[in-house]
């Protein structure tokens, strides 16, 4: 038992330590920059590439490629948890008596020598102060106490004493962003999905990993809208969603980059979108010779006669940016036509250029008229139970630090000691930080306590 | 004249007050001094006018948002709150001469905004991203802890000059504040910053969890930023625990600038999602 409780002694005085606090922080900071210099999650061969067989091999060793999720990050911040943890409790308990405290001890003499501190004469007769003075300092002050001394009497005042709970609060806060994202990391799900318009998809494909999750509904995508500005930059991704679940519709929304849609702990981000390949095409034949020009309704895959019996034309895919020899055509389609038997050839067919296909000179040329455009939406999807934990330690972390950085908790002590007809009134305070504001509050009460003699009453 | 043509009149407003307070402190007088707080004044209604300028502006071309969308109008922001935040601190502190150290950043800012050749100083149409009410809370939050920030990296030169030089009373530095009330301002400063930074860092979680599912990614401007907020987060516990005091906290003050820096300005050339705040 001894040994046990010696050792753990000795791990408590390990993690109590600022120094560590300090420490871990630096760490922290020193290896994320490590991140932000190399690329993360990249493919092997990128950093093959960049830094050579040996190099890579090592980085390999210590996860740098993924560092913000590796063993020896996640030991640092492990450790940082428990040190703030412990620290906390260390120090709690003194704070706790401190703020519970029924009976705040209080001496004149610790006041007597103290900075910040105001000193006036007061006239009016020394029955009436002890009457008036304490009233009024109690409305700035929660706590005030009265006591006799050898000259005359002095109150004791003290408010925001809960203030010292203030650090506690940002460090509970730290803790919970990490449990946060802790339950994120074990019970969410982050992944994607591609859906054309008109079709649906119940489940989704993880990020980074070679895996699925059935979301146990239907996402159906029922349209997809891209606006762009006059310069050409995207103004408006929109997808037009529906939640079918059991059959049913349950739920339409239009989604947009900032406006997700969210349906049972599930939150659909709009994310990316690309075009999709048109299955009806109106193509235009024209015969050179007599300059006649045919329109056909084709579906992609399937072969059609040439007008005037001159062969058959497949059209075979669309392409979003067609390539020849170098040159960007942008969206064409590629078709295979038959002229003669046992003779094929493949042919090009921008959308932007309809007479490219003349320049082939041949007996009839191609063109495509009209084809319907379609797209696919690409959406973020994910799952994270944590997020409310890591929102509560915001809120807490911005509170704590107010707390922290601008309040204190402020103790004064008014003492009137008679000198002849008049008083003398020297008020003096203390705080356990912010001493600027403590000079204020004793201006304040300064204030206060000469000029309630102007006034009658 | 167009809210650009106006901000870059102000870059010259701050070059001047910088010069006057410069000159107050050289020649030991305070006229100088006078003159450059109602300049930097100037500056600020000026600034403000021209933000609010572009502001109209973008509503005239039919794609009015805040002026916080890149690299050009937050330099114009951030040079702003140096302004704004000096002035308090020179109400409060009743000294002039920390203007001097301070003004010349506001300057450097707009006239890296105004006069750097490949600074687009257009107003571009907002991308869909960047299309949200967080916009304005996260770029403003950020943009006063930096200038917060700023200004106690300034202070922190002070400090360390003073406390280099032997400042008897003939000396050009013995009008600036005593050592301790500097160290006391850094203190105030950082601690002002750092809670601005943590609702600017906070605000662009929440925010990235409406747009993109995720309130944290390590993109690079993500981890620089808990980078920044980590390093004062040490200052401040080597000051509140191991009681640190003058010259460690203003080299870590000024460590933790060089790092609002980077944060800023050199993560732009980093691939991540806040590239758009290059040029």
């Amino acid at each position: 038992m001894n040994f046990l409780e010696s050792n753990i002694k000795e791990v408590w005085k390990f993690f109590v330590s600022v120094k560590l606090t300090i420490f871990l922080l630096l760490s922290i900071a020193g290896t994320s920059i490590v991140g932000t210099l190399i690329p993360q999650n990249a493919s092997p061969e990128d950093y093959v590439r960049a830094f050579g067989e040996f190099k890579y091999r090592i980085f390999e060793v210590f996860d740098i490629y993924d560092m913000y999720h590796s063993w020896w990050f996640y030991l640092l911040i492990i450790m940082l948890t428990i040190n703030i943890i412990v620290c906390s409790i260390d120090r709690l308990s003194a704070t706790w008596k401190i703020i519970f405290n029924k009976n705040p001890s209080f001496k004149a003499s610790q006041f007597r020598e103290l900075a910040n501190r105001e000193k006036f004469i007061e006239k009016r007769s020394f029955d009436q102060l002890l009457k008036i003075y304490e009233p009024i300092v109690r409305k700035t002050f929660g706590y005030t106490r009265m006591e006799e001394t050898s000259t005359g009497f002095c109150i004791f005042a003290e408010k925001f004493r809960w203030t010292r709970f203030g650090v506690y609060i940002v460090h509970l806060s730290v803790v919970l962003l990490l449990l946060g994202s802790l339950i994120g990391s074990i019970f969410g799900f982050d992944g994607y999905v591609n859906i054309p318009e008109g079709e649906s998809v119940d489940q989704v494909r993880i990020n980074n990993a070679d895996k699925t999750y059935p979301l146990g509904f239907q996402i159906r995508c029922d349209d997809f809208d891209v606006s762009f500005y006059d310069t050409g930059a995207p103004k408006e991704y929109r997808s037009r969603l529906t939640i079918v679940e059991n059959g049913k519709s349950v739920l339409e929304k239009d989604i947009i980059v900032n406006d997700p849609l969210r349906y049972k702990g599930v939150n659909i981000f709009q994310s990316s979108y690309g075009p999709l390949p048109a299955k009806e095409v109106t193509v235009k034949f024209t015969v050179t010779e007599s300059n006649v020009a045919y329109e056909k309704k084709v579906m992609i895959g399937q072969p059609v006669d040439l007008p005037e019996g001159l062969g058959t034309f497949l059209l075979k895919e669309y392409q979003p940016s067609a390539n020849l020899g170098g040159t960007d055509l942008g969206e064409a389609f590629v078709g295979i036509l038959n002229t003669e038997p046992g003779k094929s050839q493949e042919i090009i067919l921008p959308i932007q250029f309809p007479n490219f296909d003349k320049m082939r000179k041949d007996r009839i040329f191609i063109s495509v008229e009209k084809h319907q455009e379609k797209y696919y939406t690409g959406l973020q999807v994910t799952g994270d139970p944590g997020v409310w934990v890591v929102y509560a330690g915001f809120i807490l972390m911005i509170a704590g630090c107010i707390i922290t950085f601008f309040m204190s908790h402020q103790r004064i002590c008014v003492e009137v000691a008679r000198k002849g007809q008049a008083s003398t009134v020297t008020v003096a305070g203390k705080a356990n930080k912010n001493t600027f504001g403590m000079q204020q509050t004793i201006t304040k009460i300064t204030r206060q306590l000469t000029e309630s003699g102007d006034q009658p009453g | 004249m167009d809210s650009s043509h106006v901000l870059s009149v102000v870059t010259f407003v701050y070059g001047l007050a910088a010069v006057l307070y410069v000159a107050s402190l050289i020649f030991k007088r305070e006229m100088p001094g006078i003159a450059a707080s109602i300049t930097t004044l100037l500056g600020i209604i000026g600034n403000t006018a021209g933000i609010g300028l572009r502001w109209w502006e973008s509503h005239q071309q039919g794609i009015g948002h805040a002026p916080l969308s890149n690299l050009y109008e937050s330099l114009v922001f951030f040079a702003l709150t140096i302004a704004v935040i000096y002035m308090v601190v020179e109400r409060k502190y009743k000294n002039r001469l920390i203007g001097a150290f301070v003004t010349p950043l506001a300057f450097l800012a707009m006239a890296y905004a105004s006069l750097s050749p490949n600074m687009n100083d257009r107003i571009m149409p907002l991308l869909p991203a960047l299309k949200s009410n967080w916009l304005i809370a996260h770029v403003m939050a950020c943009f006063i802890g930096y200038a917060a920030f700023a200004l106690a990296f300034g202070i922190s030169i002070i400090f360390l000059i003073k406390l280099r030089k032997d400042t008897n009373g003939d000396s050009i530095l013995a009008r600036l504040p005593a050592p301790a009330m500097l160290n006391e301002l850094n203190y105030q400063l950082i601690m002002f910053g750092f809670l601005f930074l943590t609702v600017g860092i906070i605000t662009g979680a929440v925010w990235a969890n409406s747009a993109w599912g995720r309130y944290w990614g390590w993109d690079p401007k993500e981890t620089w930023s808990l980078i920044t907020w980590v390093m004062y987060a040490v200052l401040l516990h080597a000051k509140m625990m191991k009681g640190w005091d003058g010259k460690r906290i203003a080299y870590l003050s000024m460590l933790g600038f060089i790092a609002v820096l980077i944060t800023y300005f050199g993560v732009n050339y980093l691939p991540g999602l806040h590239s758009y705040g290059s040029q």
